[in-house]
């Protein structure tokens, strides 16, 4: 039901506050997602996205930090 | 995928399974607190990967199971009726009400909609100006702002037609029940990543402070699985009670504060009855009196909550650790997925049907 996934935002298609939204692709899925409480997310970066809005902007340093420490 | 396939790297689930085993001396109870977790877990076989030290017990964070039945049965009630176009997630439609599902109603001739965003309900209200929409709004602190957002939009939109069953649940009160006594079975607790994503996680670095517990947010991919377990072992054997975040890559301490802002502008806490477990104080969300228009059980009358016992289901124990479904008499003889008897086999998130899927194939 948490299901969140991480997905790469390609359009920023609506900059009203409440409206924001934008083209994300999901590995090739492109659905629109609502970026409202993302309002930092730009096209090109990752969000974690849940039931059609955007819940986190995906901190890029920290992906890779955790992968390198098991390395 | 990117940030997804390299967080199930088999050589780095090997390396951290072996990182378990280097520091772990003691027998260690670890409750994934999320659904979604429990599901992964059995999926990659993780647990089996793991030192026999290692107990993970499977926590209440299935919100579809934990829906209580009063509420399912409106939600068949509403659905049925003429007019009403019922939308929700998917993953309700098959759950049982006293009667039947949402999913015969739906045979039946009733206008029962699967959406993927609660967006899409509001969509539906504008263009059906004369019929009611009424959105089953399920979920814990990660789908509130998509639900709160929709009531917004309604309101924004002008929309008499838009309604919000609402079956809001908060984790923090249900994981203070688990911790008190007498359910103290739990050494250490994995925090659910989404919710900490919208919420934070500074509540839980005071319930892990009152109850002297290590607490680590984690993710859900095996790679942040074991991290959140090998964090979790290192502070238990240092006794290092504790919140630690190991999902980082989508938590931040404060969370997302847009998304805080619009459930405490749309809802407000109330006590909520969570199905196997009972009422607990304060562990649930509902719409605050000033979009009192919005919610279906002003128009179509409140849900009477009754006090439910099956004595044959043991999925409340299940939910707060104390059992596990294989210990369950009915596990795999009367209750399976085609014929659930209790809602932790309903949902495949459930324990008991993450069990049933992953468990049965491989004896
Ligand atoms: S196996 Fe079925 S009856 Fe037993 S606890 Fe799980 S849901 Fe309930």
């Amino acid at each position: 039901m948490c299901l969140a996934i991480p997905g790469k935002i390609i359009e920023i298609l609506n900059d009203d506050p409440l409206m924001r939204s934008g083209k994300v692709s999901f590995s090739g899925i492109i659905k629109e997602i609502n970026l409202a409480f993302t309002p930092e997310a730009e096209v090109g970066h990752y969000v974690i996205a849940h039931a059609g809005f955007a819940i986190s902007t995906l901190d890029e340093k920290a992906a890779e930090e955790i992968l390198m420490i098991f390395e | 995928m990117k940030y997804i396939d390299e967080y199930r790297c088999p050589r780095k689930i090997k390396n951290l399974t072996d990182a378990v085993k280097d520091i772990v001396t003691k027998p260690w109870k670890i409750m994934e607190v999320c659904g979604g977790q429990t599901h992964a877990i059995m999926r990659y076989g993780l647990e089996t990967l793991l030192p026999d030290f290692i107990t993970l017990l499977h926590g209440p964070g299935c919100p579809v199971c934990v829906t209580s039945q009063e509420i399912i049965d409106k939600a068949i009630e509403t659905a049925a009726e003429k007019d009403v176009i019922f939308c929700s997630f998917g993953d309700m439609l098959r759950v049982p009400g006293t009667k039947k599902d949402l999913l015969s109603v739906k045979a039946e001739g009733g206008d029962v909609r699967i959406v993927y965003s609660p967006l899409n309900a509001v969509k539906l209200a504008k263009l059906n100006p004369g019929r009611i929409v009424v959105f089953f709004a399920i979920g814990f602190e990660t789908t509130a702002p998509a639900n709160a957002m929709s009531v917004i939009q309604a309101d924004r939109l002008k929309l008499n037609n838009f309604k919000l069953l609402t079956s809001q649940v908060l984790i923090p009160p249900a994981i203070e029940a688990i911790l008190s006594p007498p359910n103290t079975a739990v050494n250490g607790m994995l925090a659910p990543g989404h919710v900490c994503t919208v919420t934070g996680y500074e509540n839980y670095e005071n319930i892990a402070r009152k109850y002297e517990i290590p607490i680590v947010v984690t993710g859900f991919e095996p790679v942040d699985i074991l991290s959140g377990i090998l964090k979790c072992v290192e502070m238990l054997e240092k006794g290092d009670n504790r919140a630690a975040n190991q999902y980082a890559r989508s938590v931040r301490r404060e969370g997302n504060l847009k998304a805080q802002q619009i459930i405490s502008d749309v809802f407000q806490v109330t006590d909520y009855k969570w199905r196997g477990i009972g009422m607990i104080p304060d562990s649930g969300l509902k719409l605050k009196a000033k979009y009192s228009k919005f919610d279906a059980e002003e128009f179509f009358g409140a849900v009477e909550l009754n006090d439910d016992t099956n004595d044959r289901c043991i999925s409340g124990l299940i939910l707060q650790g104390v059992k596990k479904p294989d210990q369950c008499p009915e596990f795999a003889v009367n209750c399976t997925p085609e014929n659930p008897l209790g809602a932790t086999m309903v949902s495949s998130e459930g324990a008991c049907a993450a069990y049933y899927k992953y468990r049965k194939s491989r004896l």
